[in-house]
């Protein structure tokens, strides 16, 4: 059994570890097992000891940064961190040393958090299976011959290995929960704006959030806490004073699940997810609180999403030219040709192919038809939602169609790799926060979603703490 | 057959805020390469835009001054293309929602007013410099990102400027409102101005426009009058030769005064214009709108109505003295001086105002409005005349010295003591018996004569009036 967050913080606080044998712990549990996972890209190790004597030290003279000073993180290949490299699993960005760290990390360090290293995870996050990394492939702690999910895939498959107690993922489509749900763990998209993008290699500005994976729902709600809260650097950033937060109790909680929604998924996801439903109307609310609820735009969610990640990623990722940072094509004899094979050689089939279709979306003659008509769609799965949560607090629908598939399955096919984010685009078009917790599974991990209306957090919190301790997530062996 | 020219101006101002659009890097002109930068300027991954509040006041003033219409809603677009000065490949800038339309720059030429119309005005955020090396041999190139990221807003007129000169008197109107509402230096050589010219030509009686070709790299006034006018004859003579203008752009080449293709319509960029996702839109209150407002500083035409009303000088002097802000400045700190108002407002005109043209200096930069007004209170209290004035006024702007110190050193000072003046008059008296005769004949024009042989015997230097009255006494004896 993992340690939890909480049972780290006791350790450090009754001085029976200090924060240097507790780094050194993990570092001796990703040295033996992560060869057979990959989750790290690079374990930063000398920095990490260098930060835990900073911690223990602190512990020492009584200056503890909070309960959590001398925990250690992983960190996903995206959120930048001072004087370290990052390069969200490309290739473009070999040798990148960014000159300032992401808000989130500066929030965690504040708390003296220590961060391990870097996480695999798909190219610039455009993925559904990790696969797409430029740099290794992750397997799934569970079965490893499964992929662990993306593109969060090192995350999640990281705090099911035991590698880390906790980490941080970006979730753009579902990218922290899909992942969370291949890999039997927590994950939480927080509400759209509560966490700063500041220092986040941006995929899609409008629907990217940072968040959480975690062995259990209270350490997720423990670095949510954390690393929350408005940034001046982000314009996209919630005020503190309009973040209100739901104040809702258990007791009176109402509960919806929209059946349309359940359709053309596997059969286990669907037995597993009953399961569930049982158990709420068994031990936590009437049956009368759980009802069947309607959501008829969800059907467009995949396109709508594609359409809108792909168009702002194609400008996202226009940067990376090879003028300024980053892989320069060593060949290149002109400008055009530093444009043309920095970028050739640089970016992954999956980045070019969403890097195109965004350009195709956005050009002049097709921007009403694909563009255009996506943000008019997205606003009906938005106002869908609005509807929806003036009936219920909280939507509950399975993370995922299936459990996790083999490595390879889904490469040859993007379109269905495509479908893998079905249950999980919605909440990101809305901009609501969704925790994806472990629900019923025997041997391949299956997943719940939690959706609520923005700033519920707390909320989910709540509800996710219950439906963890009715069917606690068997541990991973490999 | 004859052809009417239609042009139309796009003018971009950089504003002079403190700090750049979305960060905190300082504006600077003439710093070395690359050291106001940031992650968000210099476009690394991660970095994310914040609009600069400051930037928001001043477009908005700017929207104020040309009566246009602010809207309390805007929003920021990404302007999508590949060249190594812009850090994202994509320049921040508004597309279809800007925060300003439907203005009015009036323009007046011999007493004829005439309105253009102000389409829009949006905010943008400028690009870096690229260095090349003058030696061809050189193969690399430089970027210089200290000018990412500073301010700009783009002044789109209606095609509703008719010729060159139409052109200049514009841009003379706009940069000067912009210069009065302290927005910007307004400086072309730096680059804080800069005029882009759609221009076209239609045969006289036929309504719809032309193919329009737009003009760019036009870096002075005298830049955009020569290159309106050579690209409407470039224009006409195609039409008249059987061919068809094209639409297209256009470089301006001062070097051999002519414009030259850049690139065709098929050519030009697909800019795929999207809403910016990391920026909220633009929201002003009307509270905000009316605190800018109550900061606008007095614009040309109210100026020019107060100093008819306060100095009581013509309608006329006091439009050439509001013309540019500098110049009103001036007039008033001579005013403050002591100087009377209609003595200063004649110098300006007449001596300095040339003088400023023909040098194309500021007027600060010619003489200060301290010596200038010490000058003239000499002219008041007599020490020296007029004519003297203007010699002492030449020397002045030459060397830059105090006047006073000229007209000491020079040995100018006016002479006023009659005795002095009584001996010359009377050396002239006998040295010109003729002129003598002729007066006392009647001939009153024998005095001006004789007032000259006064004046040249004291190098000027006597007081004229004087000399007048010292002759006429003598004569009449
Ligand atoms: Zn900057």
């Amino acid at each position: 059994m993992n340690d939890t967050l909480k049972k780290l913080s006791e350790k450090l606080n009754s001085k029976e570890i200090n924060a240097v044998e507790l780094t050194e712990s993990y570092l001796k549990k990703i040295e033996e097992k992560d060869v057979k996972i990959n989750s790290f890209i690079e374990v930063e190790k000398e920095e990490a000891l260098r930060l835990a004597e900073e911690s223990k030290k602190r512990r020492e003279e009584g200056k503890a940064l909070s309960d959590y000073d001398g925990i250690v993180i992983g960190i996903k290949d995206n959120i930048l961190q001072k004087d370290r490299k990052s390069q969200a699993a490309s290739k473009i960005l070999e040798g990148f040393n960014s000159p300032y760290s992401a808000t989130v990390i500066q929030k965690l360090q504040e708390k003296g958090l220590i961060t391990l290293g870097r996480l695999n995870m798909d190219e610039f996050a455009m993925g559904s299976s990790t696969e797409n990394s430029s740099i290794q492939t992750t397997k799934n702690p569970y079965d490893l011959k499964r992929a662990p999910g993306g593109s969060s895939g090192g995350s999640a498959a990281s705090v099911a290995a035991g590698l880390v107690p906790v980490s941080l993922g970006s979730d753009t489509g579902g990218s922290i929960r899909q992942p969370a749900a291949f890999c039997g763990t927590v994950g939480l998209k927080p509400t759209y704006g509560t966490v700063s993008r500041y220092g986040l290699i941006a995929f899609a500005s409008s629907l990217d959030q940072i968040g959480p994976l975690s062995n259990t729902v209270e350490d997720a709600e423990i670095i949510y806490n954390i690393i929350k809260g408005h940034d001046k650097y982000d314009s996209s950033s919630i005020p503190d004073r309009e973040y209100k937060e739901t104040k809702k109790s258990i007791e009176d909680i109402k509960i919806g699940y929209p059946p349309e929604m359940l359709e053309g998924i596997s059969d286990e996801v669907k037995v597993s997810f009953f399961k569930v439903i049982e158990f709420l109307k068994k031990e936590i609310c009437k049956d009368s609180q759980i009802k069947e609820i309607n959501l008829p735009y969800q059907k467009y969610g995949v396109p709508v999403y594609y359409l809108t990640a792909t168009s702002e990623a194609s400008a996202n990722l226009a940067r990376f030219d090879g003028v300024r940072y980053g892989r320069r094509a060593p060949d290149a004899k002109n400008l055009e040709e530093v444009y043309e094979l920095s970028r050739t050689e640089g970016f992954g089939s999956e980045v070019k192919r969403r890097i195109l279709l965004g350009t195709y979306a956005l050009s002049s003659g097709y921007y009403d038809a694909f563009y255009g008509k996506s943000q008019k769609l997205r606003k009906l799965i938005q106002e869908d939602y609005l509807k929806a949560f003036n009936e219920v607090d909280v939507i509950i629908i399975p993370t995922t169609p299936t459990p996790p598939f083999e490595i390879g399955e889904k490469t040859k096919d993007p379109v269905s790799m495509y479908l893998s984010d079905v249950l999980t685009v919605g909440a990101s078009l809305a901009g609501i926060p969704a925790l994806a917790v472990p629900a019923p599974f025997d041997k391949l991990p299956l997943s719940i979603q939690l959706q609520g209306a923005f700033f519920s957090e707390k909320l989910l919190f709540d509800l996710g703490r219950k439906i963890e301790q009715a069917f606690p997530a068997p541990p991973a062996v490999f | 057959m004859n052809y009417i020219p239609t042009i139309g101006l796009e003018v971009h101002v950089q504003l002079n805020t403190n700090t750049k659009i979305f960060c905190g890097c300082k504006t600077s002109f003439g710093d070395p390469p690359n050291v106001h930068i940031c992650p968000v300027c210099l476009g690394l991954p991660g970095a994310l835009p914040v609009l600069n509040n400051e930037v928001l006041k001043k477009a908005v003033l700017a929207g104020l001054a040309i009566k246009a219409e602010i809207h309390k809603k805007s929003k920021f677009d990404r302007k999508n293309y590949f060249y190594p000065d812009l850090p994202k490949a994509y320049q921040i800038s508004q597309f279809d929602e800007p925060y300003c339309t439907n203005g009015v720059i009036t323009i007046e030429e011999e007493g004829r007013k005439k309105d253009i119309c102000i389409i829009r005005i949006h905010m943008e955020e400028d690009a870096g410099k690229l260095m090349h090396s003058e030696d061809s041999n050189v193969q690399e190139s430089y970027v210089d990102l200290n000018r990412a990221g500073t301010p700009l807003i783009e002044i789109v007129s209606a095609p509703e400027i008719d010729s060159s000169d139409e052109a200049v008197l514009y841009l003379t109107q706009l940069k000067s409102i912009m210069q009065y509402i302290e927005i910007s230096d307004c400086n072309m050589e730096q680059g804080s101005l800069r005029v882009d010219a759609n221009i076209s030509v239609r045969p006289e009686g036929q309504e719809k426009l032309g193919t329009r070709a737009e003009i760019k790299n036009l870096n002075s006034f005298k830049a955009v009058k020569a290159a309106i006018d050579y690209e409407i004859e470039r224009q006409i003579d195609l039409i008249n030769s059987g061919e068809k203008v094209l639409q297209e752009t256009r470089l301006w080449n001062a070097v051999s005064s002519r414009t030259v293709s850049m690139r065709s319509k098929e050519e030009s960029h697909d800019y795929r214009y999207f809403p910016e996702p990391d920026l909220v839109p633009v929201v002003l209150t009307d509270d905000e709108i009316s605190a800018i407002l109550n900061d606008m500083p007095e614009l040309a035409y109210q100026k020019k109505e107060r100093f008819v009303k306060d100095y009581s000088i013509p309608e006329y002097d006091a439009g050439v003295l509001t013309a540019k802000k500098e110049y009103a400045e001036y007039y008033e700190n001579l005013v403050k001086k002591g100087v009377p108002a209609k003595k200063a407002s004649n110098w300006l005109m007449a001596e300095m105002l040339a003088f400023a043209r023909e040098k194309d200096l500021e007027f600060k930069d010619l003489c200060s409005f301290e010596n200038l007004s010490a000058l003239l209170l000499e002219i008041e209290s007599g020490t020296i005349s007029g004519k003297i004035a203007k010699t002492v006024f030449a020397e002045m702007i030459e060397t830059n010295k105090d006047p006073l110190q000229i007209i000491k050193e020079k040995g100018l000072v006016q002479i006023t003591d009659e005795n002095a003046i009584v001996l010359v008059v009377e050396e002239v008296l006998k040295e010109n018996q003729e002129s003598v005769q002729s007066f006392l004949d009647g001939k009153d024009k024998a005095l001006g004569f004789l007032v000259g042989q006064v004046m040249k015997k004291t190098q000027g230097k006597a007081n004229p009036p004087l000399v007048n009255k010292l002759l006429l006494e003598r004569l009449k004896k």
